[in-house]
């Protein structure tokens, strides 16, 4: 009996499913500049997808055009099956959360809830009891009569929150959801709006700039630059595989070096760099050419830093004297001068050293070392 | 010696006017209203409790000196009453009240649209715009006014236009009616009704209205529900900045409207003028105040509240 596939917590990996959002080659220009320049996306129903990237690389373009607020001017945004190009934003099937919130300050926290349920003309006593629902859910039941300008920041986000979900929205879309607030917030609340989404079944597409957030929400993250996509691929995927050097240096650090393809073997790659001079042996094939220049990189954290050689090979191993040490509590992160590259090695406090010689010091002489799996080949 | 004090005095003035110059700056023009607005009122007021008499000045004294030095205060209503009695002023309150009224609404209806398309503009066009708002005021009211009479009288140039063009035999009765009155105030009040709306939503975020759009809001609903309450304070503000000196104009009514519409100012130009009635024309002043104090304590309840919640 073959084992069949599961694929509801990975519905990208399903080849029968149909993507619930669908963008066909979607651009968006502003004059000359052009802000969204033909991107494919496809988004699967319940999936909490986070579109990724720096000011001004399309992301609030994009995420503007799923809602209605910006026409593309190519390409086609279906969602649920329609085509969305000539459908109003009252219209669509989809709820926003703004980043300033753009709650209405001339009315209380429940008439802000309320607002979307009276516009599809749903009996008071319905919109009452909904409304009441939300706001319990959101834990403001209290605050039902307050005005935006006397609530906190946090319970802002939440009114915010209840206003778009008490539609019951197909999709919700998220702009930089935990921007305003502080970094104690941000994380209960990144917790809060998993469960919420996984409680509710409501799909969530989420534009941020903060990458943790972004590791730590989504199922799936697409990377943006210049208006078009880097790598699309689940947190994992991306940060263990990031396949450009810009996906590498964005979703954590990462050291790079530039080298040339020595040998290519089905289950393995060898990669010799000049500055420094380090060969690079990968234990998984790619598909590259002998000969061909590329680059390698190789994570922070990934990296085993000691006073003596790990082994007698010399393949994934540097030696280099510290140049600088920061102690941050739960880990340590060295610079290492190695010939007239500076690397950066993570080291977790796991254990005091007893033995005072091993302590790693300043202009210490260590080796650094890697596992064959830890390193990666980027395309560009 | 006395320089020493002198100096001593400088130093000490220099300090008060260090330490309250804050004050002082209020202070200025407060003495100003105080010299130029609030005594002439009571002024006006201590008229308007008088009785008119032939003689310069052509009323009573307050005050009069009996025998042995007793001190007589005499104080008469009847000019209150009498405007109460008489309805000719009653009428003309109430007509006065109605043109600033529709006027105002006028104004609103003309003006809303345009500081909202102004405020949409692109900066260098918003600039030229609120530019041409501003542009009438370059040239003197009264001759804006007088250039409004060549365009509506009988041989003016709209109706020679119209003859010339066929589309009527006889010239429309245009000047002194009703509608050049209306013509003249909502042009005139314009720019007083765009400015502070233009303020207002200059300072509007757009983004409520995209959200109102995202919960399902129609235009026109984004509009009533969203717009509206968010532009309110600069609706009250424009409407007041219309409506108050609007009630009490003179010169509009009177040369566009010549003898057939009745407004305060003229009325209370004739009291004083060819009556010379100083105490009921001051009695009439008084109750336009007291008409137009209403509104006004509207405004301040408002911004009082606006404040309060930003």
């Amino acid at each position: 009996m073959s084992k069949q596939p599961n694929y509801t917590d990975r519905p990208w990996m399903d080849p029968d499913a149909e993507p619930f959002i669908k963008v066909q080659s979607v651009s968006k220009q502003f004059g000359t500049f052009t802000a969204v320049d033909s991107v494919d996306l496809d988004i699967y129903k319940g999936e909490l997808f986070s579109l990724l990237g720096g000011s001004g690389c399309g992301k609030t373009t994009l995420l503007r055009m799923l809602a209605g607020f910006e026409t593309p001017t190519s390409g086609n945004i279906f969602i649920d099956g329609v085509n969305m190009n000539d459908v109003p934003p009252y219209e669509r099937p989809v709820n926003m959360m703004f980043q300033s919130y753009a709650l209405f300050p001339h009315m209380s926290v429940e008439k802000n809830v309320a607002y979307g349920l009276q516009r599809d003309g749903i009996a008071a006593s319905e919109v009452k009891k909904r409304v009441e629902e939300m706001l319990a859910m959101v834990e403001l039941s209290q605050f039902a009569k307050r005005k935006p300008h006397q609530l906190s920041g946090g319970q802002r986000q939440r009114v915010a929150l209840a206003r778009a979900l008490v539609k019951q929205p197909k999709v919700l879309l998220l702009d930089e959801p935990l921007g305003a607030l502080d970094k104690r917030l941000r994380e209960q609340t990144q917790f809060e709006l998993m469960n919420l989404q996984e409680q509710l079944g409501i799909t969530f597409v989420v534009v941020t700039h903060d990458q943790e957030e972004a590791m730590t929400l989504s199922t799936r993250i697409a990377v943006m630059d210049v208006g078009k996509f880097m790598q699309i691929g689940t947190p994992t995927e991306i940060y263990e595989f990031p396949e450009t050097r810009l996906v590498a240096n964005f979703i954590g650090n990462a050291n790079m070096f530039e080298g040339r393809v020595t040998e290519n073997g089905p289950d393995h790659v060898v990669i010799n760099s000049k500055n420094p001079t380090c060969e690079f042996y990968i234990d998984h094939g790619i598909s590259i050419q002998e000969g061909q220049k590329t680059w390698v990189a190789v994570r922070p954290e990934k990296i085993k830093i000691s006073k003596e050689p790990h082994s007698a090979e010399n393949a994934n191993q540097m030696k280099g004297i510290v140049h600088d040490i920061g102690y941050l509590g739960k880990v340590s992160t060295y610079r290492v001068m190695v010939q007239d590259t500076l690397v950066e090695v993570t080291s977790p406090n796991q254990s005091r050293p007893k033995d005072s010689n091993l302590i790693i010091d300043w202009d210490d002489e260590v080796y650094l070392s890697w596992d064959a799996s830890s390193s990666v080949v980027l395309s560009k | 010696m006395s320089t020493a004090t002198e100096s001593g005095l400088q130093h000490r003035l220099a300090a008060v006017l260090q330490k309250n110059w804050k004050s002082l700056i209020v202070f200025v023009p407060f003495f100003w209203l105080l010299i130029f607005f609030l005594a002439p009122f009571f002024i006006v007021f201590k008229i308007s409790l008088s009785e008119a008499i032939i003689a310069s000045p052509p009323f009573m004294p307050m005050i009069e000196w009996a025998d042995e030095g007793v001190m007589r205060i005499k104080l008469v209503f009847d000019n209150f009453t009498y405007l109460w009695e008489d309805d000719l002023y009653f009428n003309t309150y109430l007509s006065s009240l109605k043109i600033s009224s529709i006027s105002t609404v006028l104004c609103l209806l003309i003006g809303y649209p345009m500081a909202y398309a102004i405020v949409r503009a692109q900066s260098t066009t918003k600039n030229v715009l609120l530019m041409l708002i501003i542009l009438p005021f370059w040239t003197s009211f009264l001759l804006r006014v007088y250039a409004w009479m060549g365009l509506l009288a009988d041989q003016g140039t709209i109706n020679n236009l119209l003859i010339g063009m066929g589309f009527i035999d006889e010239p429309i009765r245009l000047l002194y009616t009703d509608f050049a009155v209306y013509v003249g105030i909502v042009y005139t009040y314009l720019p007083f009704m765009i400015l502070p709306l233009y303020a207002n939503m200059e300072k509007l975020d757009w983004t409520l209205l995209e959200a109102a759009a995202d919960l399902g809001a129609r235009p026109f609903t984004t509009f009533l529900t969203v717009t509206i309450p968010m532009t309110l304070p600069g609706i009250i503000a424009g409407s007041l900045l219309v409506f108050i000196p609007a009630t009490g104009e003179y010169v509009i009514p009177d040369l566009l409207g010549g003898g057939n519409v009745l407004m305060i100012g003229r009325l209370l130009y004739n009291e004083f003028n060819a009556n010379v009635d100083w105490p009921v024309a001051s009695a009439v002043a008084i109750a336009l105040l007291l008409v137009l104090v209403l509104p006004m304590m509207l405004y301040q309840h408002v911004q009082g509240k606006e404040t309060e919640a930003s």
